[in-house]
């Protein structure tokens, strides 16, 4: 049986969910986001550059990036999950540093530290992407030096069909093979931050889903662009 | 294809396209790749002449040399006091720069500062892995006693500060409070309590409203009318020097 109608509704395959994205969203943060694709919500907080500690954790080149990615304990199914860091959320931390430091620029800050907090208070797939978009946006708004902003969203397949963005329905899948991919971009040269895989795919479907999906990036780059200029009204200092 | 394709004062994000082609060059906050110049962060972008700049519009403060901030002393050393200068890195003070007394051998330098004292300093030097030294010696660098202090955006201070410093001179005449403000975005407060809370309710709302061109008017309108008294225009203000300007 083929996968012929997507189960949330969406017209297309590549079509994307809902997304709405919004910055400075916490007051006491440095920077902050919140970034929602369909019923996926990440929160993103940025402190710092800041002191950094243990010192045995600092480099003396370079500023250190270090993330921390926590789902609440009601986001997803009503099962309860127990509080904090699990093996699931260290490696998804891990994962979102390394999609987010290559465009950041942090020699100015020797020893120093920028934190990224992001919380999930829902989720439906998919969270991963959500978080780095978020924690890119909420970056920005820390004035951090970054080359770009980092644009992520998960693509695979279900069924016989390349998808866009799955959510948890479609993960779920079960008359067919179902793969999930997350992948981060750096939209002005197109390089890949982040590319994970979940299940099974061939490699001719692979590289049509990773075209795919970079043309769904543009549209996320543009919300996350209009977060971030929403925040700052039009209009310049008079005294500089 | 080549030439801007943005404007002035325009609020640019990382990684946006600011012009096309060689004929512009990327400075302050701005990178080339290939032929397009791209924002390096967020701020607005100044266009002067050929060059490209940004002016951040949030981020941290970096210390550079002669500026004047306000700090707080965490710590009493052998030969001197660490301060915290609300940046990512701490300063030091030296017990040469901490005073102008004779400081006894092995005297007990908390005599001079305590730890969580506040000061006004000036950097002398920042190194390339922003070890910073600051000094206590200049006109109108001290101690800060009594009053409140307030942390604003470091990329706020000239506009709370005014064009000759205008906009905290009115604030100061309005309020009858002293005011003095660090570089760093640390703001000292110290007057009468009811005045001070009005005091630091401006500095917010010229913080908050930083973009808003005409703010010295609105502002004053403002002060008017929660101090119930007219206030001097800019002109006699200027005439009465002040000694707290910074």
């Amino acid at each position: 049986m083929s996968y012929t109608k997507r189960v949330d509704g969406r017209k297309s395959f590549t079509e994307l969910r809902p997304i709405t994205a919004k910055a400075g969203v916490i007051a006491r943060a440095d920077g902050s986001a919140y970034f929602k694709i369909g019923n996926t919500a990440a929160y993103a907080a940025v402190y710092g550059p800041r002191e950094l500690h243990p010192r045995n954790k600092q480099i003396p080149t370079r500023g250190l990036l270090r993330c921390d990615y926590v789902m609440m304990p009601f986001s997803g199914m009503g099962d309860r999950v127990r509080p904090g860091p699990n093996r699931r959320a260290k490696e998804i931390s891990m994962v979102t540093q390394k999609a987010l430091d290559p465009v950041l620029d942090l020699q100015d800050y020797p020893n120093a530290v920028v934190d990224v907090f992001i919380c999930l208070p829902e989720t439906d797939a998919g969270s991963r992407c959500a978080g780095i978009c978020a924690a890119s946006i909420a970056l920005a708004d820390a004035g951090v030096p970054m080359k770009d902003l980092i644009c992520a969203v998960s693509t695979g397949q279900v069924g016989d069909k390349v998808v866009v963005d799955l959510d948890y329905a479609e993960e779920a899948y079960s008359d067919g093979p179902v793969s999930d991919i997350p992948v981060a971009m750096i939209p002005s040269t197109g390089e890949l931050t982040l590319l994970q895989m979940d299940g099974e795919i061939s490699k001719k479907d692979l590289m049509e889903a990773l075209k795919l999906v970079k043309e769904s990036m543009n549209e996320i780059y543009e919300v996350q662009k209009n977060a971030l200029k929403d925040k700052y009204p039009a209009g310049g200092d008079d005294d500089e | 294809m080549s030439g801007l394709t943005i404007n002035d004062k325009d609020v640019v994000v990382p990684g946006e396209v600011l012009a096309e082609g060689m004929d512009y060059l990327p400075s302050h906050g701005t990178y080339r790749l290939d032929d397009t110049i791209r924002a390096g962060k967020l701020g607005l972008a100044r266009i002067d002449g050929k060059v490209i700049k940004i002016i951040p519009l949030s981020g941290v403060y970096s210390p550079r040399r002669n500026d004047v901030i306000i700090c707080k002393v965490f710590d009493v050393l052998m030969s001197g006091w660490r301060v915290n200068t609300f940046t990512p890195y701490s300063a030091m003070l030296s017990m040469k720069d901490g005073t102008n007394e004779f400081i006894m051998k092995g005297a007990n330098l908390t005599k001079y500062h305590q730890i969580g004292d506040y000061i006004m300093c000036k950097v002398v030097n920042v190194t390339s892995q922003r070890l910073i030294d600051v000094t206590m010696k200049g006109p109108g660098l001290r101690k800060l006693d009594n009053g409140r202090f307030i942390r604003v955006n470091s990329h706020k201070v000239p506009r709370i500060i005014g064009k000759q410093g205008s906009m905290v001179s009115m604030v100061k005449n309005a309020t009858g409070c002293r005011i003095l403000v660090g570089q760093n975005g640390v703001v000292w407060v110290s007057g009468e309590p009811e005045m001070e809370i009005l005091a630091i309710e401006t500095i917010k709302k010229v913080e908050k409203e930083s973009h808003v061109s005409g703010l010295t008017d609105t502002i004053k309108v403002f002060l008017e009318e929660k101090t119930g008294k007219k206030l001097e225009t800019k002109a006699e203000e200027k005439s009465e020097p002040e000694g707290e300007q910074q």
